[in-house]
């Protein structure tokens, strides 16, 4: 089983740490990981400004890059809910080549969860963390049951870092609200942006957290943003760190 | 007429800190009642989806259901009239008010009269409407539009209503009890009501297989308006329909629970004629609606139920407030009914909103509104409406992305010189991004570098 | 061409949806152990309150329940004697003096604390909302489940006028602040005869 690693571009540019986590994540499983060095942006930052049509040469390299491999597996929701959900619009609904792309692609939790179905972690992270559910991975990738639904009650995210030893996940008030990164509704709206933001920062310090995780990063870094401005005594850390032991 | 800009308006409304938390919490309030009432149904997915296949099957068989109704209800004496769009649904209303000698008029909530603009068009003709839902009645009396459809006041504090209330009522201008202004507001509409003339009422449902109207309310306002005056007139948009009457079980069971987290409005009135020697007409308005039938894409929104739950889940609405939408329906779903209908007047509504996907998941109806606001995007682009500023920043980072020897070049360059930069001319008026909010630290490498060195201990 | 015409014709041309199919209709809602103690805790959350009582102690626990009502009307069969009778007023406008209505209910919902009210014995539908209070009056046997079963119930066929009601009035239109009595009842009972 050949796994191809895919690093949203802005991660692997500012985040060097969690591409490692999860590359690590990966082969301490024992799998024939491969990161294919063409690789570089899903576009789903131009696709959600509305510029859909310009990111069809990077949808066709995604796909020629990435269909070779058995499973495809990313840290980050949003843009494997790109690949998955957007780029539909640019290929024939027989394209092979896509069909494959789109049925074997996953967010790492996801895959550790639902196909490696791990049951064990060999790590510590002794500390108060609370876990911010991303929208996209959440809503969309169904990785944890949206608060709005009436279903039954499952978060793969929650799982693994519930094998952690020694994790306290504190109670949020809003589990799943939205923090306002939301592409480049961030700048268009910075005010209202930033005021979701501070909210989400300020559910998690009422909670007692140490730490907010969760699995994407471009959410992550908006809040860290916010919280080095204003100097919160909150940490800010993408899970496959916690679940690979990487934090330092 | 200029364009509308969200963000303008979104601004002043988070610059004042207190009042937009306090508008937060008091729908995230209503959101928490709402996940209560729908987790006290197990069958609440399966019903979501049965309204679905409802709308959905009556949206594309619309022309049978609306001659259905038609037909039912003139065999039940009631008058059924038909608008092409807003100027020809008000001339129909005041003809009849005309007809029946009214000078004064009361009418419970109707997003529709709201949006043909019904009100003034009367006043101008010298009828007095007067607007019998306690929250509209107050934004009437502030000469505001309603700032969420179900609860059109919800911008308003007790404090605001207590001085609208003095000034228009005589009340105590230092007391705001809730209690006590609604006592004074219930004078003061009971007097209107015995003395109208006729009557105007929304419609939730209109039954294809009866005939008749189902109208949803708490307060009894539409009840009271219908009941007492010989002249009840509803008014619905031709996207009201419903096949049967028992499809009723479905819908009542998810609209009240949607809005206000209630099991169910204190009134479902169903409305089958008027009252004795009465007149009961209907004027089914089209206004651009059949124009959403068109579109694979859009035409889920006309399956909208008017609960308001995607406005009260909505992270930007609840932080910006129905009046930063310009528009008669605000949130999810009124920027996506904005945007079909004029793209380039409410251009930047499809972008109020983070994709986070709630609404679709509240949504009562299933109407797919992240996936609409995604869309229009797309369409604006399509249609030119996007700014050139944006979309030359758009293409350039697709051109360099397409090649990844150019990208690594650019990111390198970028991580080593901005930690050279001194904060001041980074942080610059420009960077919107670092307003509030701190860019990230930069690595000395990427993880590509570090991958090529071979530098990465996997073990 | 008439606006009908006009709208019909545009809705044809633009309507390019598959059809989807009419779900058949099976009631699969909720169903409870025991109706009448959801009714009760139903209506209650509502704002209203629901009894139980032998049908021959009626007048007496409408007596107790409401001391100080002079104007009472009623179209029950059987209190038509002893208060005022609404069905002989001609004009809706003059019920504006009622202090308090009992009227009848066909049947009561236990999943939302509804009763259905129909207008087959009643002249003036207005009673229902311009009377200051509220009594419903039902037959203890006659409480469904749900919304399914109720509208199983229902039939048009020479009806003009019903309605669910679901407690007293109520608006929270000012702060989100529950207040009992908008426009229609202040109060709101159901009594159920054993």
């Amino acid at each position: 089983m050949k796994i191809g690693l895919f690093i949203p571009c802005f991660m692997n540019e500012l985040y060097p740490k969690s591409c490692i986590a999860t590359l690590k994540l990966l082969k301490s499983l024992n799998l024939d990981v491969e990161y294919p060095e063409e690789q570089t942006c899903c576009g789903q930052p131009m696709a959600n400004a509305g510029c859909a049509k310009d990111i069809k040469t990077l949808a066709y390299k995604f796909v020629s890059t990435f269909s070779k491999y058995d499973y495809i597996v990313a840290p980050s929701g949003s843009c494997v809910t790109m690949v998955k959900e957007h780029y539909k619009d640019f290929f024939h609904e027989d394209d092979e080549e896509y069909n494959k792309t789109k049925t074997s692609i996953y967010e790492i939790c996801e895959f550790l969860h639902d196909i490696m179905k791990i049951t064990k972690l060999d790590v510590k992270f002794p500390y108060k963390v609370g876990l911010h559910n991303s929208c996209h991975g959440h809503r969309a990738l169904k990785l944890g049951t949206a608060s709005e639904l009436n279903i039954p009650y499952n978060n793969k995210l929650r799982n693994l870092l519930n094998l952690v030893e020694g994790i306290e996940i504190v109670d949020l008030k809003r589990e799943d609200e939205c923090c306002g990164f939301g592409g480049t509704f961030c700048v268009t709206q910075e005010d209202v942006s930033v005021a979701m933001g501070k909210d989400r920062i300020n559910d998690h310090l009422d909670s007692y957290a140490q730490f907010i995780t969760g699995a994407d990063m471009s959410c992550l870094m908006h809040l860290e943003g916010i919280i080095n401005r204003d100097k919160s005594p909150l940490k800010v850390v993408h899970i496959t760190e916690i679940l690979a032991g990487e934090v330092q | 007429m200029s364009i509308h800009n969200h963000p303008k308006k979104a601004k002043e409304f988070v610059s004042n800190d207190e009042r937009m938390h306090w508008h937060d919490k008091a729908l995230w309030f209503v959101r928490e009642k709402r996940d209560k009432a729908s987790k006290s149904i197990p069958e609440w997915e399966k019903l979501r989806e049965y309204a679905q296949q409802i709308k959905t099957h009556t949206m594309a068989n619309l022309d049978k259901y609306l001659l259905e109704f038609e037909e039912n209800a003139t065999k039940r004496g009631i008058k059924v009239h038909f608008a092409k769009d807003a100027k020809e649904h008000n001339e129909i209303v005041y003809n009849i008010l005309k007809e029946h000698q009214v000078k004064k008029v009361v009418k419970s909530k109707s997003m529709l009269t709201e949006e043909c603009h019904l009100n003034p068009f009367l006043e101008k003709k010298g009828i007095e409407v007067v607007d019998t839902d306690l929250g509209e009645r107050i934004v009437q009396f502030r000469k505001e539009p309603p700032s969420h459809i179900v609860l059109p006041a919800i911008h308003l504090k007790k404090e605001d209503v207590a001085k609208t209330f003095h000034k228009e009522l005589g009340t105590d201008e230092n007391n705001s009890d809730p209690t006590y202004l609604t006592r004074a507001a219930r004078e003061h509409l009971r007097g209107k009501f015995l003395e109208a003339d006729a009557g105007i009422t929304g419609v939730n449902f209109a039954i294809a297989n009866t005939g008749g109207v189902v109208v949803c309310t708490n307060e009894g306002n539409a009840d009271m308006g219908s009941s007492l005056p010989k002249l009840h007139i509803a008014c619905m948009g031709i996207e009201k329909i419903i096949p049967r009457l028992q499809d009723l079980s479905i819908f009542t069971r998810l609209l009240a629970r949607s809005a206000t987290g209630q099991p169910i409005t204190t009134y479902t009135s169903h409305y089958h004629g008027a009252i004795e020697n009465g007149e009961m007409h209907i004027v089914i308005v089209d206004n651009n609606r059949a124009n959403f039938l068109s579109s694979n894409k859009y035409k889920k929104a006309l399956n909208c139920i008017r609960c308001g739950a995607c406005m009260n889940t909505c992270p930007v609405y609840r932080r910006s407030g129905g009046h930063s939408y310009d528009y008669v329906i605000p949130g999810p779903i009124g920027s996506s009914l904005a945007t079909f209908r004029d793209p380039k007047l409410h251009k930047t509504l499809s972008f109020a909103c983070s994709l986070c996907g709630s609404c679709s998941n509240v949504c009562p109806v299933k109407i797919d509104l992240d996936s609409q606001l995604y869309n229009h995007r797309q369409d604006l682009y399509e249609k030119n409406i996007i700014s050139t500023k944006k979309r030359v920043v758009m293409k350039l980072s697709v051109w360099v992305l397409n090649s990844p020897i150019l990208f690594s070049i650019l990111g390198k360059i970028t991580r080593k010189i901005v930690p050279l930069i001194p904060k001041k001319i980074i942080y610059n008026r420009f960077n919107i991004w670092g307003k509030q909010r701190d860019i990230p630290n930069m690595p000395t490498k990427s993880f590509k570098e570090l991958y090529k060195e071979g530098s990465i201990d996997v073990k | 061409m008439s606006s009908k015409e006009k709208i019909l014709k545009e809705i044809r041309k633009n309507n390019l949806a598959k059809d989807m199919g009419l779900p058949a209709y099976i009631n699969f809602g909720i169903k409870f152990e025991n109706p009448y103690k959801t009714f009760c805790e139903m209506i209650q959350s509502v704002g209203g309150d629901a009894i139980c009582i032998k049908e021959e102690s009626l007048y007496d626990t409408i007596k107790k329940l409401y001391p100080n009502e002079n104007n009472i009307a009623s179209n029950l069969e059987e209190l038509k004697e002893k208060f005022l009778d609404t069905n002989l007023e001609n004009d809706p406008h003059n019920l504006n003096t009622v202090d308090l209505a009992i009227v009848k209910g066909e049947f009561a919902v236990a999943e939302n604390g509804a009763v259905w009210v129909s207008n087959k014995s009643n002249r003036h539908r207005a009673l229902y909302f311009i009377a200051q209070n509220i009594i419903l009056v039902v037959k203890k046997e006659d409480i469904v489940n749900n919304m399914h079963e109720a509208y199983e119930k229902i039939d048009f066929d020479d009806l003009t006028y019903g309605v669910f009601v679901s407690g007293p009035s109520k608006t929270a239109d000012i702060e989100q602040s529950l207040v009992i009595g908008a426009h229609g009842p202040k109060s709101g009972y159901v009594i159920f005869l054993e």
